[in-house]
């Protein structure tokens, strides 16, 4: 079995918001104070790889001025988890061959799993994360018409805005930012209110709103 | 093969139409009767933990398992069929209550002219303005003889409907048994600009209720919360009506039915021109053999063609010669979210349910003069509020932004998120000699049995008619204020985005074994002990959510065989 890996970030780059560790501990203790070190343990990816891919992300969805990104969510503890379980290894998917070229209308046709192309697309990016933004964009730009930059942009949008759970949409911070509430049981004393007015509830995660843990998918097989 | 003790009935797939089945046959003979249902038992208390957009309506966590069993697809035989690696384009359910667990609820009947839609096409514009190499044709049953099958599955279900009549929708002899849903900011915008623009809105007809309401059967519903999370997921309170929560309550009494789940049915065994039972194997792998007097399929459009196919069963369609009926008028449906709107206002879409919105009839069917426009059909026209989730729906910019990745483009669609909504056109599919269902020569399933191929594109008519529909929506659009507008046509047929879950035809119904598989009551000609339920039974698509007429067709099969077939079993037509 290979040594465990963590991914270090400075607490710095995540805005001092909640990370969820592996377990679902959430890890609040490092509060935007600069100099400290967030360790998150990986399931997946080597610590290395987890910098490439959380670079990337931040790029596709930054953090910036009109609000948090990839990296205050913790979309590459998402993407890590979901590699790590069976859908990594293409459990969703029927993965018999004959792997023929199709047309676009047919859908994806790769014998490649989630797993192998985001080895290969790690690959592509090279030291990725050692680059200024700028020169990271043009790199992204380079493979945007890849499937590993398809499945990356999706997987952020992912770890962005599904249930903390999963491990991303830490502190329910993608939903805060587009006004999502969640999952919640009743809007029957809203649904024809609020016309044409923002009506924004505070939002709740799934165990939140059930009252217990729930075991995500990715958990569960 | 483990030879089981005889059934009377054996019924394949335990969805709305096999249940519906089991149920009518459980209350009103003594028939013994097993339903054999590859997924897991569902109840409303696995649903709490269900709210989840990853696990269910992303990773697709109650469909059929595409890992083991998916179709092949291909645009036309001169091209090489692939398998569809991952369910988008519709989503066929499993375990008890089959897709009727994740449905939206939308529950419209078809128009009267839909049951004869090629000879009233014919009578009103002539032969020639049939499309080229259609395969349309008549149903073989009228309206009036629907009507009350449509009554009694509303009463059934319960549907949510506009208290009095609409123009241009299908004729009722009755009101629908519960108040009309509540309109949500979106559809509201929709309903009061097309009313200003001379349509005729309504409420749509919900499976989700406004009230609650106990149904003939005794069973009792809630109301609908419209917590927003329907297509996809089972509904965690039990409004949404559901075979796990409207028919199976009953089926549980029931000591003569009973549901066997983890049962993947193989083969349909006959002999001498009659079905004596069917094959199947279990969860762990195990082999049986059921044996029954009658044998039902009702597991869904793909799979009721392809174990007729794999049973040897009837004659294949050849579309080379036109010859052979079996796997024939495959149609899905021609529809697009592809008008979309950006809003100044935001419009709560996190809010809805899964058929709460306003409807238009105006434009479906023959509801107004096609002469001259180049196309015949129709669309199903709504304004939705599904419930609007993150995952699916974050990213859409307006037309006027390029970027697709990065600060420009997460600034946009962030703005956007909320202010986005599409209309519903949900067009007809007419039906061609060229789609059809065959066996795949190459790709299987988990068991090596092979996979239903389906040959399937859409055409000219079908184009034109979705262009048209979008041409008379912009201006609406525009006057509920959007500030821009994105509409996209109708293009090739594609596998990788949700059209809807209304596949359609295959073992198709009509008047004579040599234009269908089966007569009006489901039974096939030829093998008069084998029935056929679901939407393989529809010659064509006719635009609206097939779901309602699935039923009525169902407990029209169901007063035949308990008033006729079981007196006296033989061919009913």
């Amino acid at each position: 079995m290979r040594r465990r890996q963590f991914l270090t970030l400075s607490a710095a780059t995540v805005g001092g918001t909640l990370i969820y560790t592996l377990d679902r501990l959430p890890l609040r203790e490092a509060h935007a104070q600069t100099g400290q070190k967030i360790r998150i343990p990986l399931r997946h990816f080597r610590e290395r790889e987890a910098l490439i891919v959380a670079a990337a992300a931040s790029r596709i969805f930054p953090s910036d001025e009109s609000g948090p990104g990839a990296p205050e969510a913790g979309v590459v503890v998402y993407i890590d988890r979901q590699l790590a379980s069976q859908y990594g290894r293409d459990r969703y998917r029927y993965a018999k061959p004959p792997f023929e070229e199709g047309v676009t209308e047919q859908g994806y046709q790769g014998k490649e799993t989630p797993r192998e192309v985001y080895r290969d697309g790690i690959a592509m990016l090279g030291a990725f994360d050692t680059l200024s933004p700028t020169a990271q964009d043009a790199k992204l730009r380079d493979i945007e018409g890849s499937y590993f930059f398809r499945l990356l942009r999706q997987h952020t949008i992912e770890g962005m805005f599904s249930d903390p759970m999963h491990g991303g949409n830490a502190d329910l911070i993608g939903w805060q930012l587009i006004g999502f509430p969640g999952p919640q049981m009743s809007w029957s004393e809203h649904v024809d209110r609020h016309y044409g007015e923002a009506f924004r509830p505070k939002p709740m995660s799934l165990e939140q709103v059930v009252g217990r843990k729930v075991t995500p998918w990715e958990e569960a097989e | 093969v483990k030879a089981l003790r005889g059934a009377d009935v054996v019924i394949v797939g335990g969805g709305w139409s096999g249940l519906m089945l089991a149920k009518e046959l459980g209350a009103r003979t003594g028939q013994s009767v097993v339903v054999l249902e590859r997924g897991p038992e569902r109840k409303t208390a696995h649903y709490f933990d269900g709210m989840d957009e990853l696990d269910y309506a992303i990773r697709n966590r109650m469909m059929q398992d595409v890992s083991r069993e998916t179709a092949t697809f291909r645009h036309s035989t001169r091209d090489r069929a692939l398998p569809i690696r991952q369910f988008a384009s519709f989503l066929p359910g499993s375990g008890t209550g089959g897709s009727g667990e994740h449905w939206n609820g939308i529950t419209p009947r078809f128009l009267p002219e839909s049951f004869r839609w090629r000879s009233h096409l014919v009578e009103r514009y002539g032969e020639r303005a049939l499309p080229e190499g259609h395969s349309l044709q008549d149903w073989g049953v009228p309206y009036e003889e629907i009507e009350p099958y449509y009554l009694r599955a509303e009463r059934l279900l319960g549907i949510s409907g506009p208290e009095e009549a609409v123009a241009f929708d299908a004729p009722r002899t009755a009101p629908y048994p519960t108040p009309p849903m509540k309109l949500a900011y979106f559809p509201s915008l929709f309903s009061e600009a097309a009313r200003a623009a001379g349509y005729h809105p309504q409420i749509s007809p919900s499976a989700n209720l406004s009230q609650a309401y106990r149904n003939p059967d005794g069973v009792v519903r809630p109301p609908c919360q419209y917590c927003g999370f329907c297509e996809r997921f089972g509904c965690m309170v039990g409004a949404k009506a559901q075979p796990s929560n409207t028919l199976m309550p009953v089926i549980a009494r029931q000591k003569a039915v009973a549901v066997r789940n983890g049962a993947t049915a193989r083969r349909v065994r006959h002999k001498d021109g009659r079905a004596i039972g069917v094959e199947y194997t279990d969860a762990k792998g195990e082999e049986y053999f059921q044996p029954a007097e009658m044998v039902v399929l009702s597991s869904w459009t793909l799979n009721n063609t392809r174990l007729m196919l794999l049973s040897g069963i009837g004659n294949a369609y050849d579309p080379a010669t036109g010859k052979g009926q079996v796997g024939r008028n495959l149609t899905h449906q021609a529809n697009t979210r592809g008008l979309v709107m950006f809003f100044d206002k935001p419009l709560n879409r996190f809010m809805g349910s899964g058929a709460s919105g306003s409807v238009i009839r105006d434009l479906d069917g023959d509801n107004f003069d096609h002469t001259g426009l180049g196309f015949v059909g129709g669309a199903f026209i709504a304004a939705f509020a599904f419930g609007y989730r993150p995952v699916a729906n974050f990213g859409i910019v307006p037309p006027s932004v390029k970027a697709t990745w990065g600060a420009e483009w997460k600034k946009a669609a962030v703005e956007a998120f909320d202010r986005t909504a599409s209309l519903s056109v949900s067009g007809e599919h007419a039906a061609y000699r060229g789609n059809y269902l065959d066996l795949d020569p190459t790709y299987r399933d988990a068991y090596g049995d092979p996979l239903p191929r389906m040959t399937l594109d859409f055409e000219e008519n079908d184009r034109k008619l979705v262009a048209y529909m979008l041409s008379k929506l912009e201006p609406l659009a525009r006057a509920m204020g959007a500030r821009e507008v994105s509409s996209t046509g109708l293009r090739r047929y594609d596998v990788t985005t949700y059209r809807s879950s209304h596949l359609q035809g295959g073992t198709i119904m009509g008047t004579s074994p040599g234009n269908s598989v089966v007569n009006g009551w489901g039974q096939c000609w030829g093998m008069p002990n084998l029935f056929v339920l679901g939407a393989s039974a529809f010659p064509q698509n006719p635009s609206g959510n097939p779901t309602l007429t699935v039923l009525a067709l169902t407990m029209r099969t169901a007063d035949a065989l308990v008033g006729r077939y079981l007196k006296r079993p033989g061919a009913l037509a």
